[in-house]
């Protein structure tokens, strides 16, 4: 995909090399090759450069741009719940309409998301009949919704009550029958509630086009229709693993995290026990968002002074178990490229690529790395080794973790990790909890995490984007491969890039080793399909089911988009190349654990605690 | 019982999902989830969107049906020709709603949109076969003869 975008682009710079001996000719080609050409039209031709008026202003675009995307090109920001920019266009919330006049002075009420510029057209997107129409459709989406925003759990983050707020709505015109549906709260990552869905089907296309989960569809028909898992079945019963990018997308309060936040009230409050967080690599990269900071502020200081405050005993670093996860993961590739055997092997720090795996491609799951994600790992460490150390009862302790991820709250539900996580809390839960707290948290102090879990690596930090696990798993593993200690540590810059799919080739002792990275899960269904036809090349491959790795989790707080990602992953970078040590077989922390408890890497105590097993998942 | 595999057989690509549903309900007089999950299999489409297609058109049913199926029609010019009244005779007489079925297993009942009998209205058909110009006293005598 990356790789015909870029031929495409290619063509078009081509092009416009061809034609600037013309000076005018040359002015309009240079424009068009700075644009990313749409598909098809500029194989052939550069795409026409046609005049359309927005609001009286003439601006030039091609045939091929949407109204929608020249607005907001052009400053126009016009309302929409439906449209995303990484899904189908299908105009369901008639929100974005505007007024279209092809030439014959009548105006026309039309939807921007999805009408394409024509020569001369004249468009206006806040016209009277335009802002009346828009009112009347958003009153007739709140007319069929459950109103009681200060109880929801999007309350002051749902774009349907932002509209309602600019649109100054005082009353509704329109009151009839409403939708009364009960609240699905099987799952135990994601709430859904219909009486809050205003049918944008942003979460289906979510579910099926980019994920290729399909856990969820439209179903029955008019007034009548739901978005539901197939033939009333429940979100727990259904093929959803739990990664909560319908969450991310859903403007309305229909698709929430499962709220954690009152039992962890609770076990903060109870005297008997002693609490212990740990915090995910990519939490503080986005923690700071929930207060309004800018994405990309790395927050880690004041994120577990925050934690401390909340009345958490100790705070611990799950990017040692990140480094950990390297350390038996790297171990385990070495092993099995050395043998060929089991290969292309597969990363699983994904919890939500793991049921995806388990359930869609249960005939291939020997490609899976045995070990545990580094909230497992580090998990079991606390119940285990610290607990031993400190000489309390594993029950006398809470791990609460905070995780960018809904499908955490589902990893730890998994029988094969029972008695070591207690609670998970997403990113956006802990921010609700700081804020219930009243605690001022642009003002917070730095802390540092707590010994002796609370010391990682760049390697560890990297983990929480895109590329990540496969950067960290390399610079340990060609350092093993080789033999010696290289002073390299970017293997491949690429990898840490925005695209769905990336691949490299390593030489390393001679020997080629293929590496792939991938992110949404409809790339791993791809990939998967390759390998289970014998197809595929590669040696060792990461997936991550959310777009940009965890920075993108289902958990942290929305909007998400490719510059806000980037941002994220920045803070991380940054935090990487900070780090003193930035190879995961080097963490002191890490190398004395095993030595006073696990011993060698990859030995059988290490197996006992840090390796897991997979088998194959029914769904509905 | 007709086999599932039989009815299946023709099919093999998500575009044919609609024909095989309708296969599918011909043969067993509803779609049962088993059939359903079945067919997701054979023509690769995932049970969501079956079970959405499925749900949307009223032709389909979810819900075995009796031995005797009646389908009120609730068409524009049966519905000002009183369907409405005689729908709720029916139910009140059977003891059961529309898309439901007896205890017994003897007779169901559904609604449709217009079964294009609209000069025999008001109309229903029953196993098939199409009853016009009804009123009370026909429909009691037909559940009559039905029950027998």
């Amino acid at each position: 995909m990356a790789k015909h975008k870029k031929t495409r682009k290619r063509t078009a710079k081509r092009k416009a090399g061809h034609h600037s001996s013309h000076k005018h000719a040359g002015h309009k080609a240079h424009k068009q090759a700075r644009k990313t050409p749409q598909p098809q039209t500029t194989a052939t031709a550069p795409a026409k450069q046609i005049k359309i008026f927005l609001n009286e202003q003439e601006i030039t675009c091609t045939p091929e741009d949407y109204i929608f995307d020249i607005a907001e090109k052009n400053g126009v920001k016009i309302p929409h719940l439906c449209h995303h920019e990484r899904l189908e266009r299908t105009a369901h919330c008639r929100l974005c309409i505007v007024d279209v006049d092809i030439g014959n002075g009548k105006g026309r009420l039309m939807t921007s998301c999805s009408t394409k510029a024509a020569d001369g057209m004249k468009v206006n997107t806040h016209t009277p009949k335009v802002l009346e129409a828009r009112r009347i459709n958003l009153e007739l989406l709140l007319a069929n919704h459950d109103l009681n925003c200060p109880t929801c759990p999007k309350n002051l983050h749902c774009k349907l009550q932002s509209y309602a707020g600019d649109f100054m709505i005082k009353d509704i015109r329109f009151s009839g029958k409403r939708r009364q549906v009960p609240v699905d709260n099987s799952s135990v990552s994601i709430r859904r509630d219909d009486n809050r869905c205003i049918l944008c089907g942003r979460c289906i296309k979510m579910c099926n086009q980019i994920q290729t989960v399909y856990a969820i569809d439209q179903n029955n028909r008019g007034f009548d229709t739901i978005v539901t898992p197939a033939l009333g079945h429940t979100m727990a019963e259904s093929s959803c693993v739990n990664c909560g990018q319908c969450v991310i997308v859903c403007p309305t309060g229909a698709l929430t995290e499962k709220s954690d936040i009152q039992s962890v009230i609770d076990a903060l409050n109870n005297p008997d026990k002693m609490l212990i967080a740990q915090t995910a690599p990519s939490i503080r990269a986005a923690l700071g968002e929930c207060f309004g900071m800018e994405a990309g502020t790395e927050v880690t200081g004041k994120m577990v002074t925050a934690l401390k405050r909340l009345g958490f005993e100790k705070v611990f670093d799950t990017d040692l178990g990140a480094d950990i996860c390297i350390i038996e993961e790297a171990t385990e590739f070495v092993k099995r490229f050395k043998e060929n055997k089991n290969l292309p092997m597969i990363t699983t720090c994904c919890p939500a690529w793991i049921k995806f795996g388990e359930q869609f491609f249960f005939d291939e799951l020997h490609h899976m790395s045995s070990c545990k994600s580094p909230q497992a790992i580090l998990a079991s460490l606390i119940k285990t080794y610290y607990a031993q150390k400190i000489g309390k009862s594993p029950k006398d302790m809470i791990l609460v973790d905070i995780m960018p991820c809904t499908a955490k709250k589902y990893e730890i539900t998994r029988p094969e990790f029972s008695g070591e996580a207690d609670y998970v809390l997403t990113t956006v839960e802990l921010g609700k909890l700081i804020k219930e707290m009243n605690i001022d948290f642009v003002n917070l102090p730095d802390t540092e995490f707590d010994n002796p879990l609370g010391e990682s690596t760049g390697a560890g930090v990297i983990f929480g984007h895109t590329g990540g696990v496969m950067e960290a798993a390399l610079r340990t593993a060609v350092d093993w491969l080789e033999g010696k200690s290289l002073p390299k540590f970017e293997y491949n810059k690429a990898l840490g890039g925005i695209e769905t799919k990336k691949e490299a080739k390593l030489k390393i002792k001679g020997k080629t080793v293929n590496i792939c990275v991938v992110h949404t899960l409809g790339e791993a269904r791809k990939l998967m399909e390759d390998i289970k036809a014998g197809k595929s090349q590669y040696h060792f491959i990461e997936i991550m089911a959310c777009y940009g790795g965890c920075v993108g989790g289902g958990g942290q707080p929305a909007p998400i988009n490719a510059e806000i990602l980037l941002k994220r992953a920045g803070a991380l970078n940054r935090a990487d190349n900070k780090k003193k040590i930035r190879k995961s077989h080097k963490n002191p922390a890490a190398l004395s654990i095993y030595k006073e408890y696990l011993g060698e890497f990859g030995s059988e105590q290490a197996h006992k605690l840090l390796h897991t097993s997979y088998t194959r998942k029914a769904y509905k | 019982m007709p086999d599932i595999n039989k009815v299946l057989e023709k099919y093999s690509s998500p575009g044919d999902l609609i024909a095989a549903l309708q296969d599918i309900q011909k043969e067993f007089g509803y779609l049962s989830e088993e059939h359903m999950e079945a067919l997701s299999k054979k023509i690769k489409a995932p049970l969501s969107r079956i079970s959405g297609v499925a749900t949307f058109y009223s032709m389909f049913r979810l819900k075995p049906i009796g031995k005797n199926h009646i389908s009120m029609c609730r068409g524009t010019a049966c519905h000002v020709h009183n369907s409405e009244t005689l729908l709720r005779f029916i139910e009140k007489k059977l003891n059961i709603k529309s898309g439901e079925m007896t205890d017994d297993g003897h007779i169901s009942l559904e609604t449709v949109n217009c079964i294009g009998a609209c000069a025999k209205a008001p109309a229903m058909m029953v196993n098939g076969k199409v009853y016009g110009n009804l009123d009370e006293k026909k429909i009691d005598k037909l559940i009559e003869d039905l029950r027998k």
